[in-house]
């Protein structure tokens, strides 16, 4: 019987049936999601999420590692107040802050190389390769090799100077002045490769019209580096100065094996200071605080680098 | 015209010489490096420094490094073994959940994807107190499990891939679809054959990443026998101290896989790297 109702019953139920069937569709995605993502997921989350929330409630104990757990007593935010007072730390973190400054210094050169081996030099791929070498070599090598190189009599880089004519060349990681300037040229020297070659994708991204009405217009090479350049690859300037950011308060293999945070703690970072902390001196709680500390400077950079990255970023 | 080419030739040139001469000065450390591994000890400082060895100790320098006290061979090993092991581990891992994060929909997936970047964001000095505690509770201190499970979870694997299968069209997935593919059937046969320069650059950074190391296995290791090349060259560095010739030729022997590995895969990192920032 095919009157209005029956029709319409007819039609309403066709649609259930398709919704259900579109729910269970939906359903057997999701699941597919999930199964896809699980190892990922489960491996993350009890390998480093668990470890961050793990980290959060040492630093507000007094546990020292060799007495059992009960032997951990609730201190609250004793830790943080010492840690705010510990000149070591407090130290640390100065330095951490001067290492910031490899990144205008490093930036720019490899913004200048970049530029360069882009339209100027033939054999692009081998300059790549050259100045792509020292980013992926072991830190742990190049800090030997330099330790050596930077011998305040007989390294080679002395030698040189001295042979120059300067008379009392810097003792390099051997002086407490010298030796975070040291580390400082070890930095920039191996992220110049990783920074010069995403300036040169950038720079592809450049249309060329640009350089060439401005080459009309009797623009000198300098100025459009200024007025062309330098504004165009801003997307990636601010890219790379937020992950050196991260990675300089990272820093931890290069110090350990060049100077171990010498001499006299004038090359400590928080970094360093915590691997001390937690595994020569024991003190668990006290190095989680500084592990919370760390992470919350992290996070405010990254908070900085998204905000920023609407304000002062051209697209 | 004719002029104007060649005049811009010309200037092209001398930056490639001047450029190939900052070149040279840029790779000087391992230069020395290399030329220091081959000499005769009271040779390595002599000034003005003498590039070619005038006197070959290389065979002794590397015999001692390989031969000797330490076991070079073992470390060596122990640094393959875990890096290929973490690479394979990672790149599956990254891949499968990449995938999900790009072309599945699901319930949650932005707040998961969220959630796992954030881990990315944390220095792995801030947790490596608790991950000790837990490896030490779940007796994967001093094994090369451990340390293999320690860096196979990275996010930028799983943020880098699904960069790119993002780039792989829709319409190509869905064909799939109409034509009766579930997502593993997709995933293998479609997706995965796509994205593969990004999955060869991946695993070639892996590879190097988990290579160098020394962190991880300073802190997570405890036997000797179970060491990787880092921890190796250090504790020979502590041990030769001042044998400057050995330390080179150890420094050289934990450096040269990386490179081979690195000039063989070099044009996929290069691109992979420059790709993934653009697309960025």
């Amino acid at each position: 019987m095919d009157n209005p109702t029956t029709i319409a019953t007819g039609i309403k139920s066709k649609k259930k049936i398709t919704k259900n069937r579109m729910r269970f569709h939906k359903w057997r995605e999701s699941l597919t999601g999930y199964v896809f993502i699980a190892p990922m997921i489960i491996g993350s989350s009890i390998l480093i999420l668990y470890p961050i929330i793990a980290s959060f409630v040492l630093s507000l104990t007094d546990w020292n590692f060799v007495s059992g757990i009960e032997g951990a007593n609730f201190v609250g935010l004793e830790n943080f107040i010492t840690l705010f007072k510990d000149s070591i730390f407090l130290k640390g973190l100065t330095h951490n802050v001067i290492l910031l400054l490899v990144l205008p210094i490093g930036l720019f050169l490899s913004l200048f190389l970049a530029v360069v081996i882009n339209k100027k030099v033939y054999f692009k791929d081998t300059f790549k390769i050259i100045y792509f070498l020292p980013y992926i070599s072991s830190t742990v090598a190049i800090a030997l090799v330099f330790q050596v190189l930077f011998h305040p009599t007989e390294g080679p880089i002395n030698q040189i100077l001295m042979t120059m004519g300067i008379e009392n060349p810097p003792q390099w990681i051997a002086d407490v002045h010298w030796a975070l300037p040291s580390v400082m040229i070890i930095i920039i020297w191996t992220q110049i490769g990783f920074q010069l070659l995403l300036y040169m994708a950038a720079l592809q991204n450049i249309p060329k019209e640009l350089y060439e009405a401005a080459e009309i217009d009797g623009a000198s090479s300098w100025y459009q580096f200024r007025k062309i350049t330098v504004p165009l690859v801003t997307p990636t300037t601010f890219l790379l100065l937020v992950q050196g950011i991260v990675h300089t308060f990272k820093v931890f293999d290069l110090i350990k094996v060049l100077t171990n945070g010498g001499p006299s703690n004038s090359t400590t970072v928080p970094v360093h200071y915590l691997y001390q902390q937690a595994f020569e001196e024991l003190k668990t709680g006290y190095a989680s605080a500084i592990s919370v500390i760390l992470f919350i400077i992290l996070i405010i950079v990254t908070i900085f680098q998204w905000v920023g990255q609407k304000k002062w970023v051209n697209y | 015209m004719e002029q104007a080419l060649k005049k811009v030739d010309t200037s092209k040139l001398i930056t490639t010489i001047i450029m190939g001469i900052c070149g040279i000065i840029f790779l000087l450390p391992f230069i020395w490096m290399v030329s220091a591994s081959f000499k005769l000890e009271e040779d390595v400082l002599t000034f003005p420094i003498e590039w070619i060895p005038s006197t070959w100790n290389a065979i002794e320098n590397y015999s001692n490094v390989w031969l000797g006290d330490k076991p070079f061979s073992l470390l060596y090993w122990n640094s393959i073994k875990v890096s290929v092991l973490t690479t394979i581990t990672s790149v599956s891992v990254s891949c499968i959940a990449a995938y999900a994060f790009s072309k599945i929909n699901f319930k949650g997936r932005d707040f998961l994807f969220l959630l796992m970047l954030a881990t990315y964001m944390i220095p792995p000095q801030a947790i490596v107190v608790p991950q000790y505690l837990l490896y030490s509770w779940a007796g994967l201190i001093d094994s090369h499990l451990g340390l293999i499970l320690l860096n196979s979870f990275s996010a930028f694997g799983t943020f880098m891939l699904r960069q790119f299968f993002m780039g792989i069209n829709d319409e190509v997935i869905e064909s799939a679809k109409m034509d009766g593919a579930g997502h593993f059937r997709t995933f293998f046969s479609i997706a995965l054959p796509l994205v593969r320069p990004a999955i060869a650059t991946y695993a070639i950074l892996r590879f190097i990443w988990t290579w160098n190391d020394y962190q991880n296995p300073l802190i997570f290791l405890r036997s000797e026998s179970l060491y990787t090349i880092q921890i190796g060259i250090q504790q020979f560095a502590d041990a030769h101290g001042s044998i400057y010739s050995l330390m080179m030729a150890a420094t050289v022997s934990a450096i040269v896989p990386l490179l081979i590995v690195f000039i063989i895969g070099q044009k996929q990192v290069i691109e992979g790297i420059s790709m993934g920032s653009v697309k960025g």
